[in-house]
């Protein structure tokens, strides 16, 4: 059976983990190659590594930091940050990364989607959107990495998903703003209305704090995978409970 | 010609991937390099082909590159990571392309559904249907992880099968021919054991 996915987070900065809460403010929690390895003994199934500050700057990721990454872990990760061509993806996969996810080139640029999942197949394209529930809608934000920059660019999250999809992503991962950091569990609500719109994986992120939050989203939402950050980092959850946990409540992990 | 040499050849398509497979080999301690040149894939000790991406794609490459005799004219083990696999069928459906023709069988699409998101996506379990030097040590219920749309037929040539909607060839072996639709590469300690076998061969 395919089992559903927890997949810690490592927002990468100069190389460095950190964390902040609601994106401002940012911690160092370590190194990012050790903690890659750190989660994989752990039993992570995959690992997303944001490089959240390339956007904003105007830079890409550094494909030598990839390299080391692919080197050291035997399972799969998806690298985000600053990747603006299907040149620049293909050199992310060629150097180790199992999966690229772009969010604010995309939306400059919506052809960016269409032109990676030609050039390296739709599987290896992630698109992540950073969504903020505002009057009673859902609407896509951009340049989240930076607090002075960070912008709603005027799109329905709902519109923006369907036509990610249309144009060639092989998954979807909505971070749910409003619950960021806050640790009061995933925003179910709008994980449903996406995950009924898509045929593609979702994967929830946003807000995780207890495992009640995964059992909660893998039930209630039906994503395929979990993403968190600060649950993990700061040891509030340990992964083989968490997946102790879910199996006893009847959800397919990996153990 | 007969491979002679110690080095083990991931060839390199132009396909993404290729860096993974070559890191997992030489963490097990294997030689192994990348290379495109039918002269040096031809006296490799054993012979990777990876990929990700479209099948049209690949088999367009292995044209181009002139690997198309020489991939099929290889006598030692030849391992088909992923698209890999796919390409060792007679032809896919994905472009509606021929392929190597090393193993009988059609490559199909996979249908989502509501229930069933596609790409097949994350860690699944193993059923091993027979014994071979590939699967030593894999136990029923292992978990790879595998990233597909399109599927093997089930047949006689099948080692092991996954099952996602219905079943599928996730491990192969015909002769010197073997595949993974998984990436063992990126499959944790299953994955490690099922190439170090290979490795072994």
């Amino acid at each position: 059976m395919l089992a559903r996915r927890i997949i810690p987070c490592l927002d990468v900065k100069d190389g460095k983990v950190v964390k902040g809460v609601q994106f401002v403010g940012h911690e160092i929690l370590g190194d990012a190659v050790d903690m890659a390895l750190r989660y994989r003994d752990e039993g992570a199934d995959e690992l997303v590594l944001y490089d959240i500050t390339a956007s904003a700057e105007g830079r890409t990721v550094d494909y030598n930091w990839v390299r080391d990454i692919a080197r050291a872990l035997d399972i799969p990760f998806c690298v985000a940050g600053g990747i603006r061509s299907a040149e620049q993806a293909v050199m992310c996969l060629n150097s180790g990364a199992d999966k690229v996810s772009i969010n604010s080139p995309a939306l400059e640029r919506p052809d960016l989607i269409n032109e990676l999942a030609e050039m390296a197949g739709s599987q290896c394209v992630v698109v992540g959107i950073d969504s903020r529930e505002m009057d009673n809608d859902y609407y896509v934000h951009q340049y989240s990495g930076d607090p002075d920059k960070i912008r709603q660019v005027g799109r329905r999250t709902l519109d923006w998903v369907v036509e990610a999809k249309t144009r060639g992503a092989g998954e979807i991962v909505l971070n749910c703003m409003n619950q960021d950091g806050v640790r009061k569990g995933y925003d179910i609500k709008q994980l449903r209305l996406v995950r009924d719109l898509i045929d593609i994986p979702l994967v929830a992120s946003g807000g995780a704090g207890a495992p009640e939050h995964f059992e909660a989203v893998f039930e209630q939402a039906d994503v395929s995978g979990a993403l968190a950050a600060s649950v993990f980092h700061k040891k509030i959850i340990a992964i083989p409970d968490l997946k102790r946990d879910l199996r006893a409540a009847g959800i397919a992990v990996r153990i | 010609m007969t491979g002679n040499g110690t080095e083990i050849i991931v060839i390199e398509i132009g396909c993404a991937n290729t860096a993974s497979v070559l890191f997992a080999l030489e963490r097990l301690g294997a030689e192994a390099r990348l290379s495109s040149d039918p002269a040096e894939i031809a006296a490799a000790s054993k012979v990777v082909l990876p990929g990700v991406g479209a099948a049209g794609f690949a088999m367009a490459r292995i044209h181009e590159l002139g690997l198309f005799d020489t991939i099929r004219g290889l006598k030692v083990p030849l391992l088909g990571v992923c698209l890999g696999q796919q390409l060792l069928f007679e032809g896919s459906e994905e472009g509606d392309v021929s392929c190597l023709g090393l193993i009988p069988g059609r490559v199909t699409k996979m249908t989502a559904t509501p229930d069933m998101v596609v790409p097949h996506m994350g860690w699944n379990q193993l059923e091993v249907l027979k014994a071979d030097p590939l699967t030593a040590g894999v136990t029923n219920g292992d978990f790879a992880y595998f990233v597909h749309s399109y599927v093997c037929p089930v047949n006689k040539y099948t080692l092991a099968t996954s099952t996602y909607g219905q079943p599928f060839a996730a491990m192969v072996r015909k002769g010197n021919v073997f595949g993974c639709q998984f990436h063992p590469e990126r499959s944790s300690a299953v994955g490690a054991q099922i190439l170090k076998n290979f490795v072994s061969l």
